[in-house]
């Protein structure tokens, strides 16, 4: 195995550059060394000028998502040693205006997060003096989409957000059935305007690479596909019986 | 978010890239999406064929013989081939795609995805099969 890698990293200076530019670095090549820790090497050791986020380094703060030769991915967890004999490409992750080097500018999905409800809704009543129950039946029925550490890898998968950014997007989306899903959850019907929109569900025209994106397995792409069902069947249901009360 | 801060809806510094006509290209994955968007067409052309079919038979027996001629045509044939294989190809990534939005409950439970592929794939043999014994039978 080599000892060195060389990562080629987009750099973009706004004050200087009207475009992205690509710098060579030549990293060490450690059997245990992600893509961040290359970076951090750049950082600490040939340039402290590159920009780039990160904070946990295991996968669950959802900060360090790049693209990486042309995938989108959590450089934490993507090892350079799969990588060898390089050179490894890191750019910013796609579909997002970039604000300098790696740093993406996500304004639009911390906007579009809140318009789904992303939390329980309580029915009308009081809750009870305890907790709520729920079985294990009842959260497996959810859990896989409570996993989402909004990262945003799927919303760079995914051409339709890339193509038309009113798009809602897979991580919004898989959040809201979170909720939907969540026995404890009364909010079903208040999600409803948002996710059966135009831009919401139907938008989705089901490429699937927001799930193989996903580092978590949530298969945001399956989510929509379900809601899109719910929806269908929720209009068929309001013809069908237009008094019964939504 | 405070109040006060508010987002500018165009940033002249920030870099915003231009997504490439030819996309689709770039990616196995987003060349067979486009593909199966595509195989539509096909699908809609075998309900047009059948249609077409339905009014010849109608029309008498001397209209039913001419529709025949016509699709006994090379090119009628030709286009037909290209359409089924597009439609297999529609019905296969369709039926794969199935147990992603049918998410299916039995007693608490889930039931197993590829169960759910393998009775699409049932039904799809077991209908076949009876417009086949319908049409020869």
């Amino acid at each position: 195995m080599a000892d060195s890698i060389t990562l080629r990293v987009s750099r973009y200076r706004p004050e200087s550059e009207t475009q992205p530019t690509v710098q060579e670095y030549e990293v060490p090549l450690r059997k245990e060394w992600a893509v961040l820790d290359g970076l951090n090497y750049i950082k600490d050791h040939l340039d402290g000028t590159l920009s780039y986020r990160w904070s946990c380094r295991m996968g669950i703060c959802g900060s360090c998502g790049m693209t990486v030769n042309g995938e989108p991915k959590l450089t934490c967890g993507t090892f350079l040693v799969d990588y060898a004999e390089g050179p490894v490409r890191v750019e910013p992750l796609h579909n997002f205006p970039v604000i300098r080097d790696l740093v993406v500018e996500i304004g639009d999905f911390m906007r579009k997060l809140p318009t789904v409800s992303p939390w329980l809704v309580a029915a009308e009543e009081p809750p009870p003096d305890g907790e709520y129950l729920q079985s294990p039946d009842q959260m497996d029925a959810y859990k896989q989409y409570s996993m989402c550490i909004n990262c945003m890898l799927c919303y760079s998968a995914c051409p339709v957000y890339g193509l038309d950014p009113d798009f809602l997007g897979p991580a919004a989306i898989a959040l809201a059935q979170r909720y939907n899903l969540d026995s404890r959850d009364h909010g079903a019907h208040q999600r409803m305007d948002v996710l059966a929109s135009a831009e919401g569900i139907w938008a989705c025209t089901f490429v699937g690479e927001c799930s193989t994106a996903c580092p978590k397995d949530v298969d945001p792409a399956g989510a929509i596909q379900r809601y899109k069902l719910t929806a269908a069947m929720n209009s068929l249901k309001a013809f069908l019986l237009p008094r019964a009360a939504r | 978010m405070s109040e006060g801060v508010r987002y500018q809806e165009y940033h002249p510094r920030w870099y915003r890239p231009r997504i490439s006509t030819f996309w689709w290209l770039h990616r196995r994955s987003y060349l067979v999406f486009v593909v199966r968007e595509l195989s539509s067409v096909f699908v809609a052309w075998f309900v047009a064929f059948l249609l077409l079919l339905a009014n010849a038979v109608a029309q008498g027996d001397a209209e039913y013989r001419r529709f025949l001629d016509w699709s006994a045509s090379p090119w009628v044939i030709v286009l037909n081939v290209v359409a089924l294989a597009f439609v297999v190809f529609h019905t296969i990534t369709w039926l794969n795609l199935a147990p992603r939005a049918m998410v299916v409950r039995l007693r608490g439970k889930q039931v197993p995805p590829v169960l759910v592929a393998a009775l699409n794939y049932v039904a799809w043999a077991v209908l076949s099969a009876l417009v086949v014994w319908l049409t020869l039978g």
